[in-house]
């Protein structure tokens, strides 16, 4: 039992150092809010998985990417992307979610529940956090310069389009890997709470992104331990971790 | 080695039914410095990025086989909170920290370790966001120099910068000039700077209203053309050409 909560815990600081390193883009991108209601549309995946008995990480996974594909197409290829749009379209998916989802695993979904991860799952959430770490590190810089010029990426030959969807899809598999610890409806702050928190005390990229994945990482194991020791659900109590730490960052800043 | 780095010919952009660019051509001769003017919606940040190849047109634009181009956008701006470096920056074009500080010092930065201090810090660990707007352009030239170009496309130099470094951004222009071969086309919408700086020019209003040497091709009726008949124009008798 102890080892199985420690491999839960290794698992879930990966998760959380994912997200947060994913979060830095989000929030230098200001897409924060879009990042926040993606979550949202994992639980009809979820829901439609469970229904079929497939694993709802792959259910979760699927509806995000659907979503991210239509995110991506209107911010691209149209001149109508509009944030309320999204916001319309991915609550109402999260209303279709709970109507479809079976009542006894309703809560689990939507707030998470870290003693339902598998060893299985365990390896393959592992293995998804290190991959997107990887991908991420290396397009890194032309991501970073398509927020800043998009013109000066396109003039250096990037690829702009292709690198924005692979990250929005890197997104998404981090969404789905955390959704069983945090819940759909709380995912989304994993990844822009720790960015957020780690934008008041880094002084570059580098420090930023790192600082990000380590406030994503503690939050996840203190969050974890608590709700195994007071016994609540574990979305809002790592959630609440990160907003902590957020609202610590703050006093760092305002110190130096 | 062609003697032209650049030939355009019937350059149409069209959006929407819309011509933003009718049927342009010209050419641009290898160490040549050509002004595009224009009045506001004339075209010339389209005519840019058609010859970066950013936009979808007609016509051709063609450069020579060994042309590497150094492109500095207009207006950029990064927010203040935004934890990205100078330093990293720069290396998102090129790792290697001598050829980064040899191009700061191009711009003007210089680069002994007690210059290379913008308030305090070390200029490279300096955050974009806090640069004042000379600045932070000559940062992006610095940028665009990084991959040894043999053209720079500038657009609007001197937007969103205060008069002393907006002269400075054009010494420098003109310094980097005579370093190195470099064919340099920049937007203006200042006749000055044009006299001043530019061998040739191409007034555009969707389509070439005028092309030549300053003095020559900017009269009254181009400048009627350009930007109606009430402005008013004077010519320079003291301006110090380039090429004399």
């Amino acid at each position: 039992m102890e080892n199985n909560l420690l491999f839960t815990l290794a698992v879930g600081a990966l998760v959380g150092a994912a997200s947060g390193f994913l979060g830095s883009f989000m929030v230098i991108k200001r897409m924060s809010l879009v990042g926040d209601a993606l979550s949202h549309v994992a639980l009809p995946g979820l829901a439609i998985a469970l229904m079929l008995g497939i694993n709802p990480m792959l259910g979760a996974f699927i509806a995000l990417s659907a979503a991210i594909l239509g995110v991506w197409y209107l911010g691209e290829k149209t001149e109508i992307y509009s944030e309320a749009l999204v916001g319309i379209f991915f609550t109402a998916s999260l209303a279709i979610g709970i109507l479809i989802t079976p009542e006894p695993e309703l809560l689990e979904a939507l707030f998470g529940n870290f003693e339902k991860i598998s060893f299985l799952d365990g390896v393959v959430i592992i293995a998804t956090s290190l991959s997107i770490y990887v991908v991420i590190k290396k397009i890194s810089s032309e991501l970073l310069l398509g927020v800043i010029s998009e013109e000066l990426a396109r003039s250096k030959k990037i690829n702009v389009s292709k690198i924005n969807l692979l990250y929005l899809l890197a997104v998404g598999l981090v969404v789905a890997i955390g959704v069983k610890f945090v819940g759909t409806l709380l995912t989304g702050s994993l990844v822009i709470i720790p960015a957020v928190a780690a934008k008041n005390i880094a002084k570059n990229i580098k420090g930023f992104q790192f600082y990000a994945a380590v406030i994503g990482a503690t939050s996840m194991v203190i969050g974890v331990t608590i709700s195994k020791i007071v016994g609540i659900a574990s979305g809002p109590a790592v959630v609440l971790t990160s907003a902590s730490l957020f609202v610590v960052s703050n006093f760092i800043r305002r110190k130096r | 080695m062609e003697n032209n780095i650049l030939t355009v010919s019937n350059l149409v952009v069209e959006f929407n039914n819309h011509k933003i660019l009718d049927n342009l051509s010209f050419e641009v001769k290898r160490d040549d410095t050509l002004a595009i003017i224009g009045p506001n919606g004339a075209g010339k940040t389209v005519l840019f990025k058609c010859l970066l190849n950013l936009l979808p047109y007609k016509g051709t634009v063609s450069w020579a086989d060994d042309t590497r181009i150094g492109y500095v956008p207009q207006r950029l701006t990064v927010s203040k909170d935004i934890p990205l470096t100078v330093e990293e920056f720069l290396k998102f074009k090129e790792k290697d920290q001598v050829k980064i500080e040899s191009v700061l010092s191009q711009v003007g930065f210089e680069t002994k370790d007690e210059h290379l201090i913008h308030k305090g810090k070390r200029l490279l660990k300096v955050r974009l966001g806090v640069l004042s707007g000379g600045e932070f352009q000559r940062v992006l030239i610095a940028f665009a120099l990084l991959g040894n170009p043999n053209v720079l496309l500038f657009d609007e130099p001197t937007s969103g910068v205060d008069v002393s470094s907006e002269e400075t951004v054009y010494v420098l222009i003109d310094r980097l000039k005579k370093e190195k071969d470099l064919t340099i086309i920049f937007i203006s919408h200042e006749l000055e700077i044009v006299y001043r700086y530019a061998a040739n020019v191409l007034c555009l209003n969707k389509e070439m209203v005028c092309w030549g040497p300053p003095h020559i091709a900017i009269d009254k009726r181009s400048i009627n053309k350009l930007y109606g008949e009430d402005v008013r124009f004077y010519q320079h008798h003291n301006h110090n050409h380039k090429h004399e």
